[in-house]
């Protein structure tokens, strides 16, 4: 049983460990260890192509995560002091947006786009002052963020509420009974007690945005992320620099999820 | 300010991004599905069933996601099992929170590079190799069934190790005791007592993966070279290469289709086991 466990373990971890063995070789040859060398973390990090997408990406994934962080959040405390419909159509919404394949989310956000797009834009350039250029809606980094916070959002909205229906509810109660209002209720009582989750719900919605390929494949129009750069290269062959590039990559994930794995448990036991 | 102008408020942000994002663009592809192709690429509006019709076309497509998306779920299913089952009955507690970051951390990483190290391990010089050098000679395993079979496994496992785990961790520990005390063999104690209270995680984690797999891209895009395709390669090939979108729409419509009818009959068939649907989200 013991030795089961440890084979599962080995077949997870494994290919992680190959890839961020060789990704310090000092060969030319991606295949073949030559020694020791941090030689191709520098060379992709002073190849711009890399740096440009890391920066679209970093910068696709710090916005989308903190709108969706921001927004879920709200949605999630307002969901619980609602019933009726409206609750059942968020309920609803949120289902969608979870279930619906990763690829259909992304083209639907294509041609969605696209084609309000192309309504709007003759639009624009009727209203806008003659003399000056109108600005043209593209696909790009802004359709890429939107379609990032819809689904983070929900994913936010689910893991803020888990945490919102095992509160106690005498703690709000008590904190307007003394005469807190709304406002101070939440940053007081309510805030605190969700936060881990909150939290949790930030570092995995970056991660998600981080590594993302399918939904950026499709909207992120002329822009390259990581991944969608990482995709063409490995298209013209396996290199070294992959391989660095992979490294630095599930460091940045594993960094950020072990975060949110230990504030989702500190969230799960409250402390008193 | 009343509380109900505060909760409008509040949602008011969540709504405008569904809808703007998701009902919009879902209500789109549906129109566009019956729709027709323009020259330049775009959709001619009408109401037609021609590209339903079409839909045989990409046959291959559909039956290998619809055959190598179960196989996959049940391969994962078969290996997450013991391992959930260690966890949750035999790991020392002290280590059982370290043990299940592990598994569910792999998930969260970047699947693109997971499938890559396979491209990595798989290719010329990575297991071949290792078996020619033991005597076997001329195996090829990259761009077959078996390595996308292996990236599916690969990459959904901790998915299918969680819910399960939370099942069976759930199970009161003293009904498998009483199972052996009253002089059950430790196999029947299993099919009798663990297995038939842990069908709720079972259920859970093969509907997650199997979801997930109907709409897969990446793994077989890597691993099956262009040879082992799934719809998603289908989709990805008529919207940003042939740039066919009434077409392209009716095969997402379709699989989307597709996935709600197993996912239901399932549901059907696993409430009439009579086991509770329980949603564990993997996080």
């Amino acid at each position: 049983m013991r030795l089961y466990a440890i084979s599962v373990y080995l077949f997870l971890y494994i290919p992680i460990g190959v890839i961020a063995l060789f990704s310090f070789n000092a060969g030319r040859n991606a295949s073949q260890l030559q020694g020791f060398s941090t030689k191709w973390y520098g060379v992709a990090l002073s190849n711009p192509f890399v740096m440009d997408a890391l920066k679209t990406s970093l910068t696709v994934a710090l916005t989308a995560a903190l709108l969706a962080t921001v927004f879920g959040t709200m949605a999630a405390v307002a969901l619980q002091g609602i019933k009726g419909p409206v609750r059942k159509v968020f309920d609803l919404l949120i289902y969608v947006a979870v279930m619906i394949p990763g690829i259909v989310i992304g083209i639907a956000t294509l041609i969605g786009l696209v084609t309000v797009f192309d309504q709007l834009n003759p639009l624009i350039a009727a209203i806008w002052p003659d003399g000056a250029v109108p600005p043209k809606l593209n696909m790009g980094m802004g359709s890429l963020i939107a379609a990032h916070s819809m689904f983070l959002m929900a994913l936010v909205i689910i893991i803020v509420r888990a945490r919102l229906s095992g509160m106690d509810r005498a703690l709000t109660e008590a904190s307007s009974d003394l005469y807190a209002t709304a406002f101070g209720t939440f940053r007081q009582v309510t805030l605190p007690l969700i936060f881990p989750a909150v939290l949790a719900g930030f570092l995995l919605s970056f991660t998600f945005s981080f590594d993302d390929f399918i939904i950026a494949f499709f909207v992120a129009g002329s822009e390259t992320t990581l991944p969608i750069y990482v995709f063409s290269s490995i298209r013209r062959g396996v290199t070294p620099e992959i391989n660095a590039i992979g490294t630095m990559i599930l460091a940045v994930s594993l960094i950020l999820l072990v975060t949110a794995q230990i504030q989702l448990r500190r969230g799960a036991k409250p402390d008193r | 300010m009343s509380i109900r102008t505060r909760n409008w408020l509040l949602l008011a942000p969540a709504g405008t991004l569904f809808l703007a994002l998701l009902i919009v663009p879902l209500t789109v592809v549906l129109i566009f599905s019956f729709g027709e192709r323009a020259p330049a690429g775009g959709v001619v509006p009408a109401f037609t069933l021609e590209q339903y019709a079409n839909l045989p076309a990409r046959w291959t497509a559909f039956k290998n996601t619809l055959t190598l998306a179960p196989i996959g779920t049940l391969a994962a299913l078969l290996i997450a099992y013991p391992l959930a089952y260690f966890l949750a009955v035999r790991a020392d507690p002290k280590w059982k929170t370290i043990l299940l970051i592990l598994v569910i951390v792999p998930f969260w990483t970047s699947i693109l590079i997971r499938s890559y190290a396979w491209i990595f391990l798989l290719g010329g010089r990575g297991l071949p190799a290792i078996l020619e050098w033991m005597g076997i000679d001329g195996v090829r395993l990259i761009n077959t069934p078996f390595a996308v079979l292996v990236g599916i496994i690969y990459g959904y496992l901790p998915l299918m190790v969680f819910p399960i785990y939370v099942s069976l961790d759930r199970l009161d520990k003293r009904l498998l005791e009483a199972s052996s005390d009253l002089g059950a063999p430790a196999w029947r104690t299993f099919l009798q007592v663990t297995l038939p209270l842990s069908v709720s995680g079972i259920a859970t984690g093969c509907m997650l993966v199997f979801i997930l797999l109907m709409g897969e891209f990446l793994i077989p895009a890597m691993l099956g070279g262009g040879k082992v395709f799934f719809v998603g390669n289908a989709l990805v090939d008529l919207f940003l290469q042939s740039r066919n979108w009434a077409y392209g729409s009716a095969v997402a419509v379709a699989l989307v289709v597709i996935m709600l009818i197993t996912v239901t009959v399932y549901m059907r068939l696993i409430s009439r086991l009579g086991a509770s649907r329980d949603d564990v989200a993997i996080m």
